[in-house]
Order: structure tokens, then C-alpha cells, then sequence
């Protein structure tokens, strides 16, 4: 406890004695730092930082093509919401990123919830069950897309002909070419993909669980369903907070799945466009001479929603956590 | 003995067993809904593997089918003329060099930055850290001009560069981690015996943290090795990685569906074989965070 943890080659008075060899050692440390640190550094403020940061200036610019124009203020983002077609574009995009959020934290998180408790209860099966779970997850989202693209086919696809096999052939559906379907349907889809993840999170959480809280619970009397609400659920909440926080995250960076379901432009006439895509198709394939300053204000609108929310939401989780306790 | 990485054994173990009862009639249940979910979420990839092996008229007249009589042409066609051995050998290099320089750059800074005192450590830190959290995607134009006027656009050592740079804040977070967790006096004693700065990170911190190491390897593989965005706008056509050769397949031979369930199987089977080989890791790197 009194050792500073840190600092190798020994305590306070030994150093005083020693002072030059000290110093001599604690330059030889600097340089041994530096060595260490700087290829990462160098490596992620290149690729990953700088290029963000650029974004950045390049949407205060107005450009023509490829030449950088003047300084244009926040015209770029003006032009985000005024000038056709994006002013009509990136409100239903968002509204669709906004939708699936809903729609997957209703569906996906309930039902991650709800397979790790009822795992955490159950004995017999249970790894190969997480397993089977998790393995859509590692499977890539292009992956994912064009293998449910082939099943939903209305004409030769496995799930009408399997609806049809059970008697139920009335339900048979164009899955993907429905305007009102297609966007549920690719939450469900991004759903089956994903909902391993939280599964393993509140499976992580139930098992930091002391038994003793439910075995306290039961000998007070309380049923299954309220020692789960009174008792496991407000001690998930941390959990709760970061899967939001990682689905929000997730939902808003999507595009690999519905660009592989539905091709760049968001098909049926946009009806599954979304952030993710409509940035894709504003950087590289838009005819306006200020491509660049629209996308980036673009990336840079994104980034901020992401980032904010993330942040906004991460906060908020910490106050009820501190609340709960 | 040093399998479970995240020193988590307790999620995989089962709860403490309860007093022997009959089962109810929501255990019953409950044990059926996760099975009947099994299936669901399996089907699909079985559906996937099956329809590798089957003709494209055999899909045509009956969608789910087994095949009695495996065909496996659609993998030979795949693999040649689909495209898909050039994908596959793209692949394993970009993922795997990424994954290595990735790695490396990580552990280097990692071990520093939980062990040594110094000013600015704790800003190197969440500088770092900050990256967990940013979408690097929204960089792509600038990534694009960068490589562009250092001469690695339509490279592989610059998607390599920009891959690499991607897994290195959770490679920090997690082998820092971990290098903290180590007792201080292991370097005390080998710096008593006279060991150098160098050597007492390659041969004593280094192999301690191996476990970490190949959780953070692993979580770097499956996000670059599934990826389809940086190649389809940094790399040209011959350069293309499997998820990117996919979209590439399907707008060429749109009617295709054997080979392309063929093509779908050759971008999956390394990572379920990964996956396999390496449960364990892959559940601690899922949940790392979560469980301390």
C-alpha cells in the first residue's frame, strides 16, 4: 500500500542516496516509454484520429470536386436540411436508424435478457445452447444479408416454402420487396445476428450474482417473478446501460447487412435507407460538385449523435446505478 | 489451468445446484423455448452448408432439401471462377498481417502505460481509450486522401495500416489490464538480478499476458476478417477480401445460388473453426468489461 505502485527500482530514501543514478534511470525510463509507445501512437493518430479530425475540416469548407474552396461556415450543414435531395433523405434515414433502435432493443435485448436467465437457471445443455446462440454473431454481416436474402426469396426462398410445408402458406410474404416489411425484417434478421451478445453480457452479469440475494428473497416469500424484478433486475441495470449504449452504437453504424439485403439505396424506394448508408452514397457516389463537404458535415453530424448519445446515455445509466444503491 | 482468461470462471460453471424438486411445469417450458430458439438460430447456417452441397435445380424445385447426393462443384466453381481462392488468400494476409502489427503495437504501448509512472500517462491512456468509442468509418474520405498521397491507395499495406490502427485501443484496454494485474515484484527481483528494460518485458510481462494476447488477436480477426467497407473503397477489384468478393460475386452471377451459398461457407468456415478452437477466449473478449 505504501509502495508507490508505479514507480520501479524502489522507495523515496533509497532514491535520495542515489540521486544521479536515479535520474540517469529515469531518463533511460523516458526513452523506454517513448519506444514502446510510439508505434501504436503513431499508427492511431494517423489512420484513426487525424482522418476524423479532418473530417471535421472538411465540412467547414465548400468544395468543388476534388479542390478544396473557400471556408463556408456551417453552410454545409445548412445545406444538409435544405437542399433536395438530401433535406429529404436524411430525416427518413434517420428516422429509419431511430426505428431500428426501438425495434432492436425491444426485441433483441428482451430476448437476450430472457435467454440468459432462463440459461442461468437451466443445467442441462447449457454450452452448447450459448454456443448456438452466439454463432450467428461471428458470422459477417454480408454473410448474414445474402444468406437471408436467398431464404426470404418469395419464389424459391426456405422460409414461404417452410411456412408452406407447415399449413401455413397463407402468411407467405415478399419479405424483402414489401415497402412496410422490408425494415422490420432486417431488424429481425440484424436481431438473429446479434442476440448472443447482450445474452453474454447478462449471463456475465447473473453469474456476479450472489445466490444468497435470490435464497434471501425466497426464504421472505417473494415468487420468481418478483425476486427477478425486485431483486436481479435493478442489479443488472449496469448492463442494461452498456448494451443500450453498444446497441445504440451498433444500430447507427449499421450498413454491411442492409447493403447486402437491399443493395446501396436502401431498397424498396428507400424504404430501409439508413445513416449509415445514405453517408456511404453521399461520399462516394453523389453528382454534386460539394460531395465532400456534404458527407463529411454528414460524418460529422453522425459523429456527434453517436458520440453524444453514448456519452448522455453512459451518464444517465451511472445515475441510476448510483440511485439503485 | 490458465484456459478461462478474464479470470471468470464462474459464468461458465453452473449456479449453485438447487434442492432437488420435480420439474415444474416452467422448467418444462422454459427448457423448450431455449431449445426450439437453438434451432433458429442455427437453421439458417445449417440451411447455408446444405444448400452448398445441392444443384442449383435441386434448390430451384424444393428450397429445403437434403442433399443424399453431395455435390461439390459449387465450391470448385466458386474457387475458380467465381473469384472466390483470390478473395480467400487476401483475406488470411490482410487479416492476419493486420492482426499481428495490430497486436504488437498494443502490447508495446499497453506495457508501459499500466506499468511505469510518468507524466501524461493518464492522458496517453484515455487517448487511447477514446477510440473504443469512435466511429471510424465516418473518416473513410480522409483515410481515402491519406493513403492516396502516401502512395498506399490500392495497396494491401495500406488497408493493413489502417486495419492494424483500428484494433489498437482494445488491444491497450485489455493487455493493460492485464499488465496491471501482475504483482510488482516479478520485475523488482529480475531487475535486482540485473535484467534490462527490454528483456524484462519480452521475457517475463510478455509471456504472462499470452492469454490476453489471444483474446485480444481473436477480437481483432473477426471484425477485419468479416469487414467490406475499407476494401470496397481503398483496394481494387484484385485486392478484394471475401465479404467485399461476395458483393462483387452477386452483382456478376445474380443467379447463382449454389455457388454463392459455396462462397458463403468458404468466408464463414475459418471463423466457426476460430470459434471452436478458442470458445472460451472468444466468450471472455465478448464480455470483457463486464466482469472484472
Amino acid at each position: 500500500m505504501t509502495e508507490p505502485a508505479v514507480e520501479p527500482g524502489g522507495g523515496e530514501t533509497r532514491r535520495r542516496v542515489r540521486r544521479g543514478a536515479g535520474r540517469r534511470r529515469a531518463r533511460r525510463r523516458f526513452a523506454v516509454v517513448l519506444t514502446f509507445v510510439l508505434p501504436a501512437l503513431v499508427l492511431y493518430t494517423m489512420f484513426i484520429v487525424y482522418p476524423l479530425i479532418s473530417s471535421l475540416q472538411y465540412s467547414l469548407f465548400s468544395w468543388d470536386g476534388l479542390r478544396q474552396g473557400d471556408f463556408a461556415g456551417l453552410s454545409n450543414f445548412v445545406d444538409l436540411f435544405t437542399k433536395y435531395p438530401l433535406s429529404e433523405r436524411i430525416p427518413r434515414a434517420l428516422a429509419h436508424n431511430l426505428i431500428f433502435f426501438a425495434g432492436t432493443m425491444v426485441i433483441q435485448t428482451t430476448a437476450g435478457l430472457l435467454f440468459a436467465v432462463l440459461l442461468h437457471r437451466s443445467r442441462r445443455g447449457k454450452r452448447f445452447l450459448q454456443t448456438a446462440y452466439i454463432l450467428p454473431h461471428l458470422v459477417s454481416p454480408i454473410v448474414a444479408g445474402y444468406l437471408w436474402s436467398m431464404m426470404l426469396n418469395p419464389q424459391f426462398g426456405a422460409v414461404n416454402a417452410a411456412l408452406k410445408g407447415v399449413g401455413l402458406g397463407a402468411l407467405a410474404q415478399p419479405w424483402r420487396g414489401d415497402p412496410h416489411l422490408a425494415l422490420p425484417v432486417a431488424i429481425l434478421v440484424n436481431s438473429w445476428q446479434w442476440v448472443g451478445f447482450p445474452m453474454l453480457l447478462f449471463a456475465a452479469a447473473l453469474a456476479g450474482i450472489p445466490e444468497e440475494y435470490h435464497e434471501a428473497a425466497r426464504v421472505d416469500g417473494a415468487s420468481a417473478w418478483q425476486t427477478f424484478r425486485r431483486v436481479t433486475f435493478p442489479l443488472l441495470t449496469p448492463v442494461l446501460g452498456i448494451v443500450t449504449v453498444l446497441t445504440f452504437i451498433g444500430n447507427f453504424n449499421i450498413l454491411d447487412l442492409i447493403y447486402a439485403m437491399q443493395g446501396s439505396q436502401g431498397n424498396p424506394t428507400f424504404s430501409t435507407d439508413v445513416l449509415g448508408l445514405l453517408f456511404y452514397r453521399t461520399a462516394f457516389d453523389n453528382p454534386d460538385p460539394n460531395a465532400i463537404g456534404q458527407s463529411s458535415a454528414l460524418a460529422v453530424l453522425m459523429f456527434v449523435l453517436i458520440f453524444g448519445v453514448s456519452i448522455g446515455a453512459t451518464r444517465f445509466f451511472r445515475r441510476m446505478e448510483a440511485r439503485l444503491k | 489451468m490458465s484456459t478461462s482468461v478474464l479470470e471468470k470462471p464462474s459464468m461458465m460453471a453452473p449456479p449453485p445446484r438447487p434442492r432437488r424438486r420435480r420439474p415444474r411445469r416452467g422448467a418444462v417450458a422454459s427448457t423448450a423455448l431455449l431449445w426450439l430458439y437453438a434451432v433458429a438460430a442455427l437453421a439458417p447456417l445449417v440451411l447455408m452448408a446444405v444448400g452448398s452441397l445441392r444443384t442449383e435445380q435441386q434448390l430451384a424445385d424444393q428450397p429445403i432439401g437434403i442433399p443424399l447426393h453431395p455435390v461439390f462443384e459449387n465450391y470448385a466453381k466458386a474457387w475458380s471462377d467465381g473469384g472466390f481462392s483470390s478473395y480467400f488468400v487476401n483475406s488470411i494476409v490482410v487479416t492476419v498481417s493486420s492482426v499481428v502489427l495490430g497486436t504488437g503495437v498494443a502490447v508495446l504501448a499497453a506495457y508501459p502505460l499500466a506499468r511505469y509512472g510518468f507524466r501524461l500517462r493518464g492522458m496517453l491512456t484515455a487517448y487511447f481509450l477514446a477510440g473504443l468509442m469512435l466511429p471510424i468509418r465516418l473518416g473513410i474520405k480522409p483515410v481515402f486522401f491519406l493513403l492516396n498521397s502516401i502512395g498506399l491507395i490500392d495497396t494491401k499495406l495500406g488497408l493493413i495500416c489502417v486495419y492494424a490502427a483500428s484494433g489498437v485501443p482494445f488491444g491497450v484496454f485489455v493487455l493493460a489490464a492485464f499488465f496491471r494485474a501482475l504483482p510488482m515484484e516479478l520485475e523488482e527481483a529480475a531487475r535486482i538480478d540485473g535484467a534490462g528494460e527490454l528483456r524484462i518485458f519480452a521475457q517475463i510481462m510478455v509471456p504472462l499476458v499470452r492469454p490476453a494476447l489471444t483474446t485480444v488477436a481473436l477480437f481483432q480477426f473477426i471484425p477485419l476478417w468479416n469487414d467490406f467497407f475499407f476494401p470496397l473503397i481503398l483496394v481494387e477489384e484484385d485486392k478484394y477480401t471475401l465479404p467485399v468478393g461476395l458483393t462483387r460475386f452477386v452483382t456478376e452471377f445474380e443467379a447463382a445460388h449454389a455457388e454463392l451459398y459455396a462462397g458463403l461457407v468458404i468466408t464463414t468456415i475459418p471463423l466457426v473453426l476460430l470459434f471452436l478452437l478458442a470458445t472460451k477466449q472468444i466468450i471472455a473478449g465478448l464480455t470483457a468489461g463486464i466482469t472484472k
